[in-house]
């Protein structure tokens, strides 16, 4: 029972918080923050570059493909100073979610094609999952790719797509065959964007933004080399991933720098002449989810404790997502909240001191769009459903 | 970093476990219970063999020198018991006073009794006004030359019935509410104007209301210095929060498998009922909300061992007591409810779990008195 450090990796803590002091500087312009900014592809490939040139883009790769070699330790300390620092993530689609697929499942010409272009960054993959008719039952998808000789031809929708609009590329579940399980049958192909036949139509979402897309397949060739592993056997290669995918879901330093932001601003919002951090019902407000916080912290450490001591990261990652999404959320709550009836103004030309609080339009922008985070990697229903089953063997 | 027990620890929490499932099933605790005593004075004597009553003690006294961690270690385990030998009381609670005391007479002359199984130990603080309050004293001491004269009247005493000594609050100087002037006496349940009246908890154990009427103390039965017992109080406080809650958290993860398993059995509509989605759901959050628990305690450890500054250790104890109070009342709620129409019967276990929950919540402080103490150590203009 003891959760020090060692000197060595307070040493390597020390390493990652001053190049993230030094570094980070310049970037932390408010389009790495707004997904939706004009510039928030450059913005973002900017930083990503950053990262690459240090070393230190890809510290879930093994080392042989790029990684870091870092111990799980120092990836979790990486981890965790990335979220006090308020520095977004990297975009997963390429480094996190089709990388790990192509380095365990792709060929050697795959590796050697794709592998440089997402740890560069100069490539940008978007998802190509989720259908109009296949969402939480992701092995409904119905996206066809029919085999003729050296291409698949590939019809279908896939929607919900994040930054397809601009993305050099795609990953995708498509339909190869029929089998007698609906996941069987599934393959994974990889589709470049430029591709005669893409359509890439926007979604503009509730808070009034657009990164989500609809892209639409309409005989779109695809060359049978871009298919990875064996065909059909789609399902098992993205399944092998989700795991992964959840753990980074609990985002614990990052709700541990969105609590002390909103605990400043209740320190400057007035109200009846008090603070709103004085007030007893919004502390007992901002409590609930403090408290909530100072557990998942350890839920996450002892995850983590797990895995470096040799466990993979198992159905526990599902209760991470959960209540991991269920905080970053209570705290969009209680921004908006403390936002009062000025965080309704869409006040694009209105200077802050006209309005007269400053945080307002992205208390209204993080709490709309923060809805998603139950609703993606995952539904937090169908998290339930994998630990009833898996954990609880019901 | 690491969440592993050491190998002493591991060998403890086998043992209590041991004994739990080996001795101390549900008939032989409801005759414990329906007994004269209310408790197994053959079962405390084997504690003492089995070394259990020596956990949290220094060497110099006997003790087996733990800390914190051996404690909750033990706590735990006897939460999936429900034992109601007075374990708290008199090892964690009045115990930990004892140990914290800076009066190394007393301290030799009671510690090795304790962890020899002679002496049955509780902290009689509450009144019958004061609620959680600790520092609301009416109870006086007034100085008499080499000693004090008590006079006051404790009430929901902790195992008060069984108990050989007690560690009274006074108040030697200052207003009832008043931080400074409240003193720690260690008076003897036989000694003269002392007068106990025992009665059963719902869950069980048993409590009593002593009524002290000119009780001579002599001054060397003093803690530490006249009018700092608040203070003692706060050093022992984290390890008797601790304590309970590692209790709870037994008692929560036995409910929780508790109906995980009826839930497998139990058919309805053709299908065993945690077929159901909507109760699988629910299993799930109460799942979830064990496991938060356990965090929330194992970060209480950890912080005690380290040189965490004593505030943060402070926010963390009364957090660890309101995540308590949350989740056991779900928990507890959820169990009794899910077991369904056998949920509300007597002679199901999983009532009487629920039972002790409840006391744990309203032991030291209930959910929303330590939530208020945690808002008042984060947050201010």
């Amino acid at each position: 029972m003891d959760i020090r450090f060692s000197a060595e990796d307070i040493a390597f803590r020390d390493e990652v918080r001053d190049f993230f002091a030094a570094e980070y500087e310049g970037a932390a312009s408010t389009p790495l923050s707004d997904n939706a900014a004009t510039d928030y592809k450059a913005a973002i490939v900017g930083w990503q570059k950053k990262l690459h040139a240090k070393g230190w883009i890809a510290p879930g790769w093994p080392k042989e493909y790029g990684g870091t070699g870092w111990t799980s330790t120092q990836k979790f300390i990486y981890e965790t100073e990335r979220g006090l620092a308020g520095i977004p993530d990297v975009v997963p689609f390429g480094l996190k979610m089709v990388a790990p697929v192509i380095y365990t499942f792709g060929s050697e010409e795959q590796k050697a094609r794709f592998l440089p272009g997402i740890l560069s960054s100069d490539d940008w993959w978007c998802q190509g999952y989720s259908e109009p008719g296949a969402g939480s039952d992701l092995a409904a998808l119905s996206t066809s790719a029919d085999y003729a000789g050296d291409n698949y031809i590939v019809n279908g929708r896939k929607i919900w797509t994040t930054f397809a609009q601009y993305a050099d590329w795609i990953f995708c579940l498509v339909r190869t065959s029929k089998g007698i399980r609906r996941q069987e049958g599934i393959s994974f192909l990889l589709i470049d964007m430029n591709t005669p036949g893409i359509t890439v139509k926007p979604i503009v979402t509730i808070d009034g933004k657009h990164s989500l897309n609809e892209v639409l397949f309409e005989d779109v060739a695809v060359p049978t080399e871009n298919l990875i592993g064996e065909q059909d056997k789609g399902w098992t290669y993205a399944k092998a991933l989700l795991a992964h995918e959840r753990t980074g879901m609990a985002e614990v330093a990052d709700s541990k720098r969105m609590l002390e932001g909103l605990k400043q601003r209740a320190t400057t919002e007035i109200n009846g002449g008090k603070p709103m951090i004085e007030d007893p019902v919004f502390q007992m407000r901002m409590s609930d989810i403090e408290m909530e916080l100072m557990a998942l912290e350890y839920t996450e450490l002892r995850v983590f404790a797990s895995m470096a001591a040799g466990g993979m990261p198992g159905p526990e990652s599902s209760l991470l997502k959960i209540k991991g999404t269920e905080i970053s959320q209570a705290i969009h709550e209680l921004q908006l909240q403390l936002a009062a009836n000025y965080g309704g103004a869409l006040a694009g030309d209105l200077s802050s001191n006209e309005l007269g609080h400053d945080f307002a339009a992205e208390a209204r922008g993080k709490y709309m769009y923060g809805r998603a985070a139950t609703i993606y990697g995952g539904s937090n229903e169908v998290q339930r459903n994998v630990i009833a089953k898996a954990v609880l063997g019901l | 970093m690491n969440f592993e027990f050491s190998e002493e620890q591991t060998m403890i929490k086998d043992s209590v476990s041991r004994f739990v499932r080996e001795r101390y099933d549900f008939d032989t605790r409801r005759g414990i219970i329906e007994s004269d005593d209310g408790i197994s004075r053959e079962f405390w004597t084997m504690f003492a063999e089995l070394g259990w009553l020596s956990v949290p003690f220094a060497e110099e006294y006997g003790g087996f020198g733990g800390n914190v961690v051996d404690i909750a270690v033990v706590m735990e385990e006897m939460g999936k018991g429900i034992m109601v030998e007075p374990y708290a009381s008199t090892v964690v609670v009045f115990g930990g006073l004892l140990s914290a005391s800076t009066n190394a007479a007393l301290k030799e002359q009671v510690i090795p009794s304790i962890i020899e199984g002679d002496c049955l130990g509780s902290f009689a603080y509450m009144e019958p006004q004061s609620r959680y309050e600790m520092s609301d004293v009416s109870t006086t001491a007034i100085a008499t030359g080499d000693g004090y004269t008590l006079n006051g009247v404790k009430t929901v005493v902790a195992n008060g019935g069984t108990a050989h000594k007690f560690v009274v609050t006074a108040r030697t100087s200052g207003e009832q509410f008043d931080h400074s002037g409240v003193s720690l006496f260690l008076v003897d349940a036989t000694a003269p104007g002392v007068d106990v009246k025992a009665y059963k908890m719902m869950d069980g154990q048993s409590a009593a209301t002593l009524t002290l009427t000119d009780v001579a103390v002599d001054q060397s039965q003093l803690l530490n210095a006249a009018g700092e017992g608040m203070d003692l109080i706060g050093q022992v406080m984290p390890q008797i929060l601790i304590g309970l809650s590692a209790e709870a958290l037994g008692i929560m993860a036995t409910l929780n498998t508790l109906t995980v398993e009826y839930s497998k059995t139990r058919q309805q509509f053709g299908a065993p009922i945690g077929s159901f989605q909507v109760l699988q759901h629910r299993m799930v959050d109460t799942f979830m909300g064990c496991e938060q628990t356990k965090s929330m305690l194992y970060r209480g450890l950890c912080e005690s061992k380290s040189e965490t500054d004593a505030v943060a250790l402070a926010k963390t104890v009364h957090a660890l007591k309101a995540t308590v109070a949350r989740y056991g009342k779900i928990i507890g709620e959820e169990a009794i409810q899910l077991h369904g129409g056998i949920g509300m019967t007597d002679e199901l276990n999983i009532g009487h779990y629920v039972k002790r929950l409840m006391m744990i919540n309203t032991s030291y402080g209930d959910g929303d008195f330590h939530q208020k103490a945690f808002n008042q150590l984060s947050y201010s203009a």
